[in-house]
Protein backbone atom coordinates (compact mmCIF):
# COMPACT_ATOMS: atom_id res chain seq x y z
CA UNK A 1 0.00 0.00 0.00
CA UNK A 2 1.53 3.29 -1.36
CA UNK A 3 2.18 5.31 1.94
CA UNK A 4 -0.27 8.18 1.08
CA UNK A 5 -3.37 5.47 1.30
CA UNK A 6 -1.56 4.82 4.22
CA UNK A 7 -1.86 8.02 6.22
CA UNK A 8 -5.23 8.22 4.64
CA UNK A 9 -6.48 5.37 6.26
CA UNK A 10 -5.12 6.64 9.34
CA UNK A 11 -6.72 9.75 8.92
CA UNK A 12 -10.06 8.11 9.02
CA UNK A 13 -9.62 5.50 11.80
CA UNK A 14 -8.41 8.35 13.79
CA UNK A 15 -11.81 10.86 12.91
CA UNK A 16 -13.85 7.61 13.83
CA UNK A 17 -12.16 6.98 17.18
CA UNK A 18 -12.73 10.55 17.72
CA UNK A 19 -16.27 10.43 16.73
CA UNK A 20 -16.88 7.48 18.82
CA UNK A 21 -15.30 9.94 22.00
CA UNK A 22 -17.61 12.59 21.15
CA UNK A 23 -20.41 10.72 21.43
CA UNK A 24 -20.08 9.23 24.92
CA UNK A 25 -18.06 12.51 26.17
CA UNK A 26 -21.87 13.54 25.24
CA UNK A 27 -23.36 11.30 27.86
CA UNK A 28 -22.98 11.59 31.63
CA UNK A 29 -23.48 8.18 32.36
CA UNK A 30 -26.47 9.11 34.95
CA UNK A 31 -29.12 6.38 35.48
CA UNK A 32 -29.12 2.82 34.74
CA UNK A 33 -31.40 1.02 32.10
CA UNK A 34 -35.14 1.18 32.49
CA UNK A 35 -36.03 -2.71 32.84
CA UNK A 36 -38.83 -3.75 30.79
CA UNK A 37 -40.81 -5.05 33.68
CA UNK A 38 -40.70 -1.31 35.60
CA UNK A 39 -41.51 0.03 32.44
CA UNK A 40 -44.58 -2.54 31.95
CA UNK A 41 -45.66 -1.65 35.19
CA UNK A 42 -45.62 2.22 35.15
CA UNK A 43 -46.23 2.78 31.00
CA UNK A 44 -50.23 3.34 31.68
CA UNK A 45 -51.24 5.67 28.94
CA UNK A 46 -53.54 4.82 26.91
CA UNK A 47 -53.11 5.84 22.96
CA UNK A 48 -56.55 7.48 21.08
CA UNK A 49 -56.28 4.99 18.90
CA UNK A 50 -56.55 2.05 22.19
CA UNK A 51 -52.98 1.20 21.99
CA UNK A 52 -51.95 -0.12 25.11
CA UNK A 53 -55.51 -1.12 26.18
CA UNK A 54 -54.61 -4.12 28.47
CA UNK A 55 -56.19 -7.53 27.94
CA UNK A 56 -59.86 -7.67 29.24
CA UNK A 57 -63.11 -6.80 28.77
CA UNK A 58 -65.85 -5.85 30.40
CA UNK A 59 -70.24 -5.46 30.38
CA UNK A 60 -72.48 -2.23 30.52
CA UNK A 61 -74.53 -4.40 33.56
CA UNK A 62 -71.08 -5.15 35.55
CA UNK A 63 -70.36 -1.75 35.18
CA UNK A 64 -73.88 -0.59 36.40
CA UNK A 65 -72.91 -2.17 39.77
CA UNK A 66 -69.13 -0.73 39.63
CA UNK A 67 -70.13 2.82 39.19
CA UNK A 68 -73.14 1.96 41.88
CA UNK A 69 -70.61 1.18 44.54
CA UNK A 70 -67.84 3.32 42.90
CA UNK A 71 -68.85 6.27 41.40
CA UNK A 72 -72.31 7.34 41.62
CA UNK A 73 -71.39 8.78 45.19
CA UNK A 74 -69.91 11.86 43.40
CA UNK A 75 -71.58 11.36 39.76
CA UNK A 76 -74.84 10.81 40.99
CA UNK A 77 -76.60 7.69 40.30
CA UNK A 78 -76.81 7.95 36.62
CA UNK A 79 -74.11 10.41 35.88
CA UNK A 80 -75.66 13.53 36.18
CA UNK A 81 -73.08 15.10 38.18
CA UNK A 82 -72.69 16.16 41.86
CA UNK A 83 -69.40 16.86 43.78
CA UNK A 84 -67.96 15.14 40.66
CA UNK A 85 -68.06 15.76 36.98
CA UNK A 86 -71.64 15.34 35.21
CA UNK A 87 -70.79 12.63 32.71
CA UNK A 88 -74.09 12.29 30.69
CA UNK A 89 -75.58 13.85 28.03
CA UNK A 90 -75.36 17.06 26.72
CA UNK A 91 -74.70 16.45 22.87
CA UNK A 92 -75.74 19.53 20.56
CA UNK A 93 -75.14 21.95 23.09
CA UNK A 94 -71.23 22.72 22.59
CA UNK A 95 -72.71 25.50 20.45
CA UNK A 96 -75.28 27.26 22.87
CA UNK A 97 -74.91 29.47 25.40
CA UNK A 98 -74.83 27.24 28.04
CA UNK A 99 -72.73 24.39 26.85
CA UNK A 100 -72.79 20.92 28.75
CA UNK A 101 -69.07 19.29 28.79
CA UNK A 102 -69.77 15.87 29.17
CA UNK A 103 -68.22 11.93 28.31
CA UNK A 104 -70.97 12.28 25.51
CA UNK A 105 -71.13 15.60 24.58
CA UNK A 106 -67.10 16.47 24.36
CA UNK A 107 -64.54 13.88 24.93
CA UNK A 108 -63.29 12.87 21.64
CA UNK A 109 -61.99 9.42 22.23
CA UNK A 110 -63.47 6.32 23.87
CA UNK A 111 -59.63 4.99 25.02
CA UNK A 112 -58.99 7.81 27.08
CA UNK A 113 -62.05 7.30 29.21
CA UNK A 114 -60.30 3.87 30.41
CA UNK A 115 -57.02 5.59 30.82
CA UNK A 116 -58.35 8.49 32.79
CA UNK A 117 -60.63 5.94 35.38
CA UNK A 118 -57.45 3.87 35.54
CA UNK A 119 -55.31 6.57 36.96
CA UNK A 120 -57.25 8.73 38.85
CA UNK A 121 -60.46 7.27 39.62
CA UNK A 122 -62.33 7.03 42.43
CA UNK A 123 -60.89 9.88 43.43
CA UNK A 124 -60.12 8.12 47.34
CA UNK A 125 -58.59 5.10 45.42
CA UNK A 126 -57.28 5.95 42.37
CA UNK A 127 -55.26 2.73 40.41
CA UNK A 128 -57.42 0.17 42.88
CA UNK A 129 -59.93 -1.36 40.31
CA UNK A 130 -59.27 -4.01 37.94
CA UNK A 131 -58.49 -3.80 34.56
CA UNK A 132 -62.22 -5.78 33.84
CA UNK A 133 -63.83 -3.14 36.03
CA UNK A 134 -62.67 -0.08 34.23
CA UNK A 135 -63.82 -1.80 30.91
CA UNK A 136 -66.91 -2.16 32.66
CA UNK A 137 -67.39 1.45 33.68
CA UNK A 138 -66.07 2.65 30.72
CA UNK A 139 -68.93 0.93 28.77
CA UNK A 140 -71.96 1.78 31.26
CA UNK A 141 -70.76 5.23 31.20
CA UNK A 142 -70.30 5.23 27.66
CA UNK A 143 -73.99 3.39 27.89
CA UNK A 144 -75.67 5.99 29.58
CA UNK A 145 -74.67 8.21 27.02
CA UNK A 146 -76.07 6.13 24.12
CA UNK A 147 -72.48 5.44 22.65
CA UNK A 148 -72.65 2.07 23.06
CA UNK A 149 -75.75 -0.43 23.16
CA UNK A 150 -77.01 -1.46 26.64
CA UNK A 151 -75.70 -4.86 26.01
CA UNK A 152 -71.97 -3.87 24.98
CA UNK A 153 -69.21 -5.97 26.16
CA UNK A 154 -65.99 -3.96 25.79
CA UNK A 155 -62.24 -4.67 25.30
CA UNK A 156 -59.32 -3.33 23.41
CA UNK A 157 -60.92 -3.93 20.21
CA UNK A 158 -64.33 -3.14 20.76
CA UNK A 159 -63.25 0.18 22.66
CA UNK A 160 -60.92 1.41 20.31
CA UNK A 161 -63.84 1.56 17.52
CA UNK A 162 -66.21 3.48 19.02
CA UNK A 163 -66.47 6.48 17.29
CA UNK A 164 -67.42 9.23 19.97
CA UNK A 165 -69.62 12.16 19.16
CA UNK A 166 -67.31 15.33 19.58
CA UNK A 167 -64.35 13.29 17.71
CA UNK A 168 -64.33 16.15 15.57
CA UNK A 169 -65.08 19.14 17.46
CA UNK A 170 -61.53 20.38 18.35
CA UNK A 171 -59.19 22.83 16.48
CA UNK A 172 -55.68 24.00 16.32
CA UNK A 173 -54.77 27.19 18.58
CA UNK A 174 -54.81 30.16 16.02
CA UNK A 175 -53.40 32.76 18.87
CA UNK A 176 -52.55 35.51 18.78
CA UNK A 177 -56.00 36.01 17.70
CA UNK A 178 -57.09 39.39 19.46
CA UNK A 179 -55.71 42.24 19.61
CA UNK A 180 -56.28 46.02 20.53
CA UNK A 181 -54.21 47.93 17.87
CA UNK B 1 -48.36 51.76 51.28
CA UNK B 2 -48.39 54.66 53.12
CA UNK B 3 -51.65 56.35 52.88
CA UNK B 4 -53.36 52.69 53.34
CA UNK B 5 -52.10 51.66 56.06
CA UNK B 6 -54.61 51.13 59.55
CA UNK B 7 -55.98 53.97 61.55
CA UNK B 8 -53.21 56.50 61.99
CA UNK B 9 -55.85 57.44 65.64
CA UNK B 10 -55.17 54.11 66.68
CA UNK B 11 -50.92 54.11 66.32
CA UNK B 12 -51.28 57.38 68.19
CA UNK B 13 -52.94 56.09 71.28
CA UNK B 14 -49.63 53.21 71.08
CA UNK B 15 -47.31 54.32 74.32
CA UNK B 16 -44.55 53.02 71.92
CA UNK B 17 -44.56 55.98 69.73
CA UNK B 18 -41.77 59.16 69.84
CA UNK B 19 -41.35 60.59 72.56
CA UNK B 20 -41.70 57.12 74.33
CA UNK B 21 -38.88 54.30 74.35
CA UNK B 22 -40.93 51.16 72.47
CA UNK B 23 -41.61 48.08 74.80
CA UNK B 24 -39.28 46.28 72.43
CA UNK B 25 -36.21 47.74 72.95
CA UNK B 26 -36.70 47.22 77.26
CA UNK B 27 -36.10 43.64 76.76
CA UNK B 28 -34.60 41.30 75.09
CA UNK B 29 -36.06 39.46 71.75
CA UNK B 30 -36.77 35.99 71.02
CA UNK B 31 -33.24 33.99 71.54
CA UNK B 32 -31.44 32.13 68.92
CA UNK B 33 -33.30 29.23 68.02
CA UNK B 34 -37.13 29.98 68.61
CA UNK B 35 -37.45 29.58 65.01
CA UNK B 36 -35.40 27.20 63.47
CA UNK B 37 -37.26 27.96 60.07
CA UNK B 38 -38.29 31.35 60.16
CA UNK B 39 -41.62 32.80 59.58
CA UNK B 40 -43.27 36.29 58.84
CA UNK B 41 -43.45 38.51 61.53
CA UNK B 42 -46.99 37.88 63.46
CA UNK B 43 -48.30 41.10 62.55
CA UNK B 44 -47.91 39.89 58.88
CA UNK B 45 -50.46 36.37 59.78
CA UNK B 46 -53.28 38.26 57.43
CA UNK B 47 -50.83 37.51 54.45
CA UNK B 48 -51.81 34.45 53.40
CA UNK B 49 -53.14 32.25 50.53
CA UNK B 50 -56.35 33.02 48.87
CA UNK B 51 -58.38 30.45 49.01
CA UNK B 52 -61.89 29.97 48.79
CA UNK B 53 -64.12 28.69 51.95
CA UNK B 54 -66.95 27.36 49.79
CA UNK B 55 -65.12 24.79 47.18
CA UNK B 56 -67.59 21.86 46.81
CA UNK B 57 -64.01 19.91 47.60
CA UNK B 58 -60.58 20.60 48.04
CA UNK B 59 -58.54 17.48 46.63
CA UNK B 60 -59.10 19.10 42.84
CA UNK B 61 -58.88 22.63 43.48
CA UNK B 62 -56.26 25.60 43.33
CA UNK B 63 -55.43 28.17 46.08
CA UNK B 64 -54.09 31.79 44.79
CA UNK B 65 -51.24 34.06 45.95
CA UNK B 66 -52.05 37.50 47.14
CA UNK B 67 -50.82 39.44 44.86
CA UNK B 68 -51.25 42.89 46.04
CA UNK B 69 -50.02 42.10 49.63
CA UNK B 70 -46.62 41.66 47.27
CA UNK B 71 -43.36 43.64 46.03
CA UNK B 72 -40.95 42.67 43.24
CA UNK B 73 -41.44 39.72 41.35
CA UNK B 74 -40.28 36.87 43.52
CA UNK B 75 -42.99 35.33 45.14
CA UNK B 76 -42.22 33.55 48.63
CA UNK B 77 -42.72 29.64 48.16
CA UNK B 78 -45.33 29.65 51.14
CA UNK B 79 -47.21 31.80 48.97
CA UNK B 80 -47.03 30.36 45.71
CA UNK B 81 -50.14 29.90 44.18
CA UNK B 82 -51.41 25.87 44.36
CA UNK B 83 -53.46 23.86 41.52
CA UNK B 84 -53.73 20.16 42.37
CA UNK B 85 -55.90 17.58 40.61
CA UNK B 86 -55.35 14.59 43.19
CA UNK B 87 -54.18 16.21 46.49
CA UNK B 88 -50.75 16.63 47.37
CA UNK B 89 -48.96 13.98 47.83
CA UNK B 90 -46.11 13.33 50.79
CA UNK B 91 -43.08 11.49 48.73
CA UNK B 92 -39.89 9.87 50.04
CA UNK B 93 -37.62 11.33 48.12
CA UNK B 94 -35.58 7.89 48.26
CA UNK B 95 -38.48 6.04 46.64
CA UNK B 96 -38.95 8.37 44.07
CA UNK B 97 -37.91 7.43 40.61
CA UNK B 98 -37.96 9.46 37.13
CA UNK B 99 -38.66 6.72 34.19
CA UNK B 100 -37.40 8.06 30.84
CA UNK B 101 -38.41 5.47 28.32
CA UNK B 102 -40.64 5.49 24.86
CA UNK B 103 -38.97 6.75 21.99
CA UNK B 104 -35.28 6.61 23.09
CA UNK B 105 -32.11 4.33 22.36
CA UNK B 106 -31.44 3.82 26.12
CA UNK B 107 -35.02 4.04 28.45
CA UNK B 108 -33.65 5.07 31.95
CA UNK B 109 -34.42 5.52 34.93
CA UNK B 110 -32.85 8.62 37.67
CA UNK B 111 -32.94 8.58 41.52
CA UNK B 112 -33.06 11.98 42.92
CA UNK B 113 -29.64 12.14 43.73
CA UNK B 114 -28.74 11.13 39.72
CA UNK B 115 -31.04 14.01 38.64
CA UNK B 116 -28.39 16.18 40.99
CA UNK B 117 -25.47 14.95 39.27
CA UNK B 118 -26.33 16.93 35.99
CA UNK B 119 -24.96 20.10 35.06
CA UNK B 120 -27.51 22.51 36.92
CA UNK B 121 -28.96 25.47 35.88
CA UNK B 122 -30.87 28.35 37.82
CA UNK B 123 -33.91 30.45 36.51
CA UNK B 124 -36.28 32.91 37.12
CA UNK B 125 -39.53 32.13 35.32
CA UNK B 126 -43.47 32.83 35.79
CA UNK B 127 -46.12 29.92 36.36
CA UNK B 128 -49.94 30.73 35.65
CA UNK B 129 -52.84 28.31 35.65
CA UNK B 130 -55.07 29.20 32.33
CA UNK B 131 -57.98 29.95 34.11
CA UNK B 132 -56.79 32.98 35.44
CA UNK B 133 -59.57 34.40 35.55
CA UNK B 134 -62.63 32.52 33.77
CA UNK B 135 -64.47 35.12 31.53
CA UNK B 136 -67.68 35.50 33.18
CA UNK B 137 -69.26 36.90 35.74
CA UNK B 138 -69.00 37.41 39.27
CA UNK B 139 -65.69 38.66 38.69
CA UNK B 140 -63.14 38.81 41.39
CA UNK B 141 -62.70 41.81 44.04
CA UNK B 142 -58.95 42.14 44.48
CA UNK B 143 -56.06 41.28 42.44
CA UNK B 144 -55.30 38.14 43.93
CA UNK B 145 -59.41 36.84 43.17
CA UNK B 146 -58.75 37.57 39.39
CA UNK B 147 -54.81 36.77 38.49
CA UNK B 148 -54.16 35.00 41.79
CA UNK B 149 -53.40 31.71 40.06
CA UNK B 150 -49.73 33.30 39.21
CA UNK B 151 -46.47 33.52 40.71
CA UNK B 152 -42.62 33.54 40.19
CA UNK B 153 -40.12 32.01 41.34
CA UNK B 154 -36.27 31.33 40.62
CA UNK B 155 -36.22 27.40 39.92
CA UNK B 156 -32.93 24.85 39.89
CA UNK B 157 -32.85 21.92 37.40
CA UNK B 158 -31.48 20.40 34.94
CA UNK B 159 -32.28 21.33 30.62
CA UNK B 160 -34.68 18.56 30.08
CA UNK B 161 -32.47 18.28 27.28
CA UNK B 162 -29.73 17.39 29.02
CA UNK B 163 -31.47 14.50 29.72
CA UNK B 164 -32.66 13.26 26.75
CA UNK B 165 -29.80 12.94 25.24
CA UNK B 166 -28.35 11.40 27.84
CA UNK B 167 -31.33 8.30 27.10
CA UNK B 168 -31.03 9.66 23.14
CA UNK B 169 -34.09 10.59 21.15
CA UNK B 170 -34.72 8.44 18.01
CA UNK B 171 -36.35 9.83 14.69
CA UNK B 172 -39.78 10.30 14.80
CA UNK B 173 -39.78 11.61 18.29
CA UNK B 174 -42.42 14.41 18.38
CA UNK B 175 -43.85 14.53 21.76
CA UNK B 176 -42.73 13.97 25.19
CA UNK B 177 -46.12 12.71 27.42
CA UNK B 178 -45.01 13.78 31.20
CA UNK B 179 -46.55 11.95 34.14
CA UNK B 180 -47.19 12.77 38.05
CA UNK B 181 -46.60 10.67 41.08
CA UNK B 182 -49.90 11.94 42.71
CA UNK B 183 -53.52 10.24 43.02
CA UNK B 184 -54.17 12.11 39.51
CA UNK B 185 -51.44 10.40 37.23
CA UNK B 186 -51.63 13.83 35.95
CA UNK B 187 -50.41 13.70 32.41
CA UNK B 188 -49.85 16.01 29.62
CA UNK B 189 -47.84 15.80 26.43
CA UNK B 190 -44.94 18.17 25.63
CA UNK B 191 -44.05 19.12 22.03
CA UNK B 192 -40.44 17.82 21.60
CA UNK B 193 -39.50 21.69 20.17
CA UNK B 194 -40.07 22.71 23.75
CA UNK B 195 -38.70 20.25 25.34
CA UNK B 196 -35.62 20.58 23.38
CA UNK B 197 -35.24 24.88 24.38
CA UNK B 198 -36.03 25.53 27.26
CA UNK B 199 -37.69 23.22 29.31
CA UNK B 200 -36.18 21.70 32.68
CA UNK B 201 -36.47 19.12 35.37
CA UNK B 202 -36.37 21.31 38.48
CA UNK B 203 -35.95 20.17 41.90
CA UNK B 204 -35.50 23.66 43.78
CA UNK B 205 -37.81 26.97 44.43
CA UNK B 206 -35.97 29.93 45.48
CA UNK B 207 -32.74 28.45 46.96
CA UNK B 208 -34.36 25.71 48.93
CA UNK B 209 -36.00 22.11 47.03
CA UNK B 210 -39.71 22.39 46.08
CA UNK B 211 -42.43 22.33 48.63
CA UNK B 212 -44.68 19.63 48.49
CA UNK B 213 -47.59 21.71 46.60
CA UNK B 214 -44.81 22.58 44.09
CA UNK B 215 -44.07 18.98 43.11
CA UNK B 216 -41.58 17.80 45.65
CA UNK B 217 -39.13 16.23 44.46
CA UNK B 218 -39.18 16.70 40.84
CA UNK B 219 -41.27 18.68 38.29
CA UNK B 220 -40.87 19.22 35.10
CA UNK B 221 -41.01 23.62 34.20
CA UNK B 222 -42.16 24.58 30.86
CA UNK B 223 -41.33 28.57 30.48
CA UNK B 224 -44.57 30.26 29.18
CA UNK B 225 -46.68 27.50 28.82
CA UNK B 226 -49.95 27.15 30.85
CA UNK B 227 -49.74 26.05 34.49
CA UNK B 228 -50.87 22.47 34.22
CA UNK B 229 -48.57 21.17 31.55
CA UNK B 230 -45.75 21.75 34.59
CA UNK B 231 -46.56 18.29 35.76
CA UNK B 232 -45.37 18.21 39.10
CA UNK B 233 -44.24 15.08 41.26
CA UNK B 234 -43.02 14.06 37.75
CA UNK B 235 -42.65 10.11 37.81
CA UNK B 236 -42.18 9.27 34.15
CA UNK B 237 -41.13 10.78 30.45
CA UNK B 238 -42.05 8.73 27.28
CA UNK B 239 -41.09 9.86 24.13
CA UNK B 240 -43.64 9.43 21.31
CA UNK B 241 -44.82 10.05 17.97
CA UNK B 242 -47.93 11.61 19.00
CA UNK B 243 -49.53 13.09 21.62
CA UNK B 244 -51.20 10.61 24.56
CA UNK B 245 -54.80 13.15 23.79
CA UNK B 246 -55.16 12.93 28.00
CA UNK B 247 -57.88 13.53 29.62
CA UNK B 248 -56.04 16.89 30.75
CA UNK B 249 -55.75 17.75 27.09
CA UNK B 250 -58.96 17.12 25.63
CA UNK B 251 -61.94 17.28 28.25
CA UNK B 252 -60.24 19.93 30.43
CA UNK B 253 -57.71 22.33 29.11
CA UNK B 254 -59.07 22.84 25.86
CA UNK B 255 -61.00 26.00 25.35
CA UNK B 256 -64.58 26.29 23.79
CA UNK B 257 -65.45 28.43 21.41
CA UNK B 258 -68.99 29.91 20.63
CA UNK B 259 -69.38 27.73 17.48
CA UNK B 260 -69.09 24.56 19.41
CA UNK B 261 -65.24 23.69 18.53
CA UNK B 262 -62.75 23.77 20.94
CA UNK B 263 -59.32 24.83 20.63
CA UNK B 264 -56.39 21.79 21.47
CA UNK B 265 -53.08 22.26 22.95
CA UNK B 266 -53.25 25.94 23.59
CA UNK B 267 -49.76 26.25 25.30
CA UNK B 268 -49.02 29.71 25.50
CA UNK B 269 -50.10 31.95 28.19
CA UNK B 270 -50.10 35.60 26.44
CA UNK B 271 -49.01 38.99 27.87
CA UNK B 272 -50.70 40.53 30.43
CA UNK B 273 -50.53 43.16 33.46
CA UNK B 274 -52.44 44.35 36.58
CA UNK B 275 -51.84 47.02 38.67
CA UNK B 276 -51.39 45.86 42.45
CA UNK B 277 -51.14 48.83 44.49
CA UNK B 278 -53.69 50.96 44.16
CA UNK B 279 -56.21 47.89 43.55
CA UNK B 280 -59.65 46.28 44.32
CA UNK B 281 -60.05 45.91 48.56
CA UNK B 282 -57.97 48.89 49.13
CA UNK B 283 -57.84 52.13 49.99
CA UNK B 284 -56.00 55.74 49.71
CA UNK B 285 -56.75 57.57 52.91
CA UNK B 286 -54.68 60.45 51.92
CA UNK B 287 -54.93 62.93 48.49
CA UNK B 288 -51.45 63.55 46.94
CA UNK B 289 -48.57 61.16 46.21
CA UNK B 290 -49.16 57.71 45.34
CA UNK B 291 -46.96 55.08 43.56
CA UNK B 292 -49.01 52.73 40.72
CA UNK B 293 -47.34 49.48 40.91
CA UNK B 294 -48.07 45.93 38.92
CA UNK B 295 -46.96 43.22 37.83
CA UNK B 296 -46.32 42.06 33.67
CA UNK B 297 -45.78 39.16 32.00
CA UNK B 298 -45.87 36.92 28.22
CA UNK B 299 -45.48 33.21 28.10
CA UNK B 300 -43.77 34.78 24.59
CA UNK B 301 -40.31 36.26 25.64
CA UNK B 302 -39.71 39.82 27.92
CA UNK B 303 -41.91 43.12 28.75
CA UNK B 304 -40.92 45.26 26.05
CA UNK B 305 -43.29 48.15 27.83
CA UNK B 306 -46.04 48.40 29.72
CA UNK B 307 -48.97 51.35 30.00
CA UNK B 308 -51.01 52.89 32.26
CA UNK B 309 -54.36 54.70 31.91
CA UNK B 310 -55.52 57.27 34.45
CA UNK B 311 -58.76 58.06 32.70
CA UNK B 312 -60.53 55.13 31.56
CA UNK B 313 -58.17 54.18 28.65
CA UNK B 314 -59.04 57.29 26.79
CA UNK B 315 -55.24 57.81 26.84
CA UNK B 316 -51.81 56.07 27.80
CA UNK B 317 -48.38 57.02 29.47
CA UNK B 318 -45.53 54.66 29.68
CA UNK B 319 -44.54 53.22 33.07
CA UNK B 320 -40.80 52.74 34.43
CA UNK B 321 -39.72 49.06 33.87
CA UNK B 322 -38.41 48.00 37.37
CA UNK B 323 -34.66 45.63 36.16
CA UNK B 324 -34.31 43.19 35.69
CA UNK B 325 -36.63 42.57 32.57
CA UNK B 326 -36.59 38.10 32.15
CA UNK B 327 -37.72 36.63 29.69
CA UNK B 328 -41.27 34.15 31.07
CA UNK B 329 -40.81 36.03 34.46
CA UNK B 330 -43.26 38.81 36.56
CA UNK B 331 -41.98 42.40 35.57
CA UNK B 332 -41.94 44.82 38.28
CA UNK B 333 -43.84 48.16 37.16
CA UNK B 334 -44.42 51.39 38.50
CA UNK B 335 -45.76 55.12 37.81
CA UNK B 336 -46.02 58.32 40.43
CA UNK B 337 -49.08 59.71 40.50
CA UNK B 338 -50.95 62.49 42.38
CA UNK B 339 -54.37 61.78 43.00
CA UNK B 340 -56.28 64.72 43.69
CA UNK B 341 -59.26 63.12 45.25
CA UNK B 342 -61.44 63.06 41.99
CA UNK B 343 -62.86 59.60 41.08
CA UNK B 344 -60.41 57.75 38.47
CA UNK B 345 -60.47 54.36 36.66
CA UNK B 346 -56.87 53.33 36.42
CA UNK B 347 -55.22 50.05 34.31
CA UNK B 348 -52.59 48.90 32.56
CA UNK B 349 -51.32 47.04 29.29
CA UNK B 350 -48.52 44.66 29.03
CA UNK B 351 -46.54 45.03 25.39
CA UNK B 352 -44.37 41.91 25.01
CA UNK B 353 -40.83 41.62 22.89
CA UNK B 354 -43.25 40.09 20.01
CA UNK B 355 -45.31 43.48 19.86
CA UNK B 356 -48.56 42.17 20.49
CA UNK B 357 -50.51 44.60 23.22
CA UNK B 358 -52.89 43.07 25.65
CA UNK B 359 -56.36 43.34 24.51
CA UNK B 360 -59.54 44.25 26.28
CA UNK B 361 -62.02 41.96 28.22
CA UNK B 362 -64.76 43.29 25.22
CA UNK B 363 -62.30 42.54 22.39
CA UNK B 364 -61.69 38.75 24.33
CA UNK B 365 -65.02 37.94 24.21
CA UNK B 366 -65.99 39.51 20.92
CA UNK B 367 -63.64 36.70 19.47
CA UNK B 368 -63.86 33.95 21.91
CA UNK B 369 -66.99 34.20 23.85
CA UNK B 370 -67.87 33.48 27.23
CA UNK B 371 -67.91 29.87 26.94
CA UNK B 372 -64.20 29.17 27.37
CA UNK B 373 -62.70 29.03 30.88
CA UNK B 374 -58.96 29.19 29.97
CA UNK B 375 -56.35 32.24 28.61
CA UNK B 376 -58.02 35.12 29.41
CA UNK B 377 -55.62 37.82 29.64
CA UNK B 378 -57.61 40.68 29.83
CA UNK B 379 -56.64 44.39 30.44
CA UNK B 380 -58.29 44.79 34.50
CA UNK B 381 -59.49 47.79 35.25
CA UNK B 382 -60.24 49.59 39.03
CA UNK B 383 -62.34 52.01 40.13
CA UNK B 384 -61.19 54.46 42.80
CA UNK B 385 -64.24 56.42 44.35
CA UNK B 386 -64.13 59.77 45.60
CA UNK B 387 -63.85 58.23 49.37
CA UNK B 388 -60.39 56.35 47.77
CA UNK B 389 -61.99 53.00 47.94
CA UNK B 390 -60.80 50.64 44.92
CA UNK B 391 -62.66 48.52 43.43
CA UNK B 392 -63.39 46.42 40.25
CA UNK B 393 -64.45 48.38 37.48
CA UNK B 394 -65.51 45.81 35.16
CA UNK B 395 -67.29 44.09 38.35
Amino acid sequence: MPRRNLKAAFVVGAVAMLAAAAQADDRYGIGRPATPAEIAGWNIDIGRDGSNLPPGSGSVERGRTVFAEQCAACHGDNGQGGVGDRLVGGQGTLASPKPIRTVGSYWPYAPTLFDYIRRAMPQNAPQSLSNEDVYAVSAYILSLNGVVPANAVLDARSLAAVRMPNRDGFVSDPRPDVHNH
Amino acid sequence: MAGVAGSPALAEQGNNLPPNVPEWMKAPGDPMGSQPYGAPSVHEKGVVKNISKTLPQYISASGRTPLQELDGIITPNGLFYERHHGGVPTIDPAEHRLMLHGMVDRPLVFTMADIRRFPSQSRIHFLECSGNPVYTKPYGKTASDLVGLLSCAEWTGVPLKTVLDEAGLQPGAKWVVAEGADAAALTRSIPIEKCLDDAMLVYSQNGERLRPQQGYPLRLLLPGFEGNMNVKWLRRLKVTAEPAYSREETSKYTDPMPDGTSREFTFYMEAKSIITRPSGGQKLTTHGFHEITGIAWSGHGKIKSVEISLDEGKSWQQAELQEPVLTRALTRFRLPWHWDGTPAVIQSRAIDETGYTQPTLAELVKVRGLNSFYHNNAIWPWRIDANGEVTNAQA
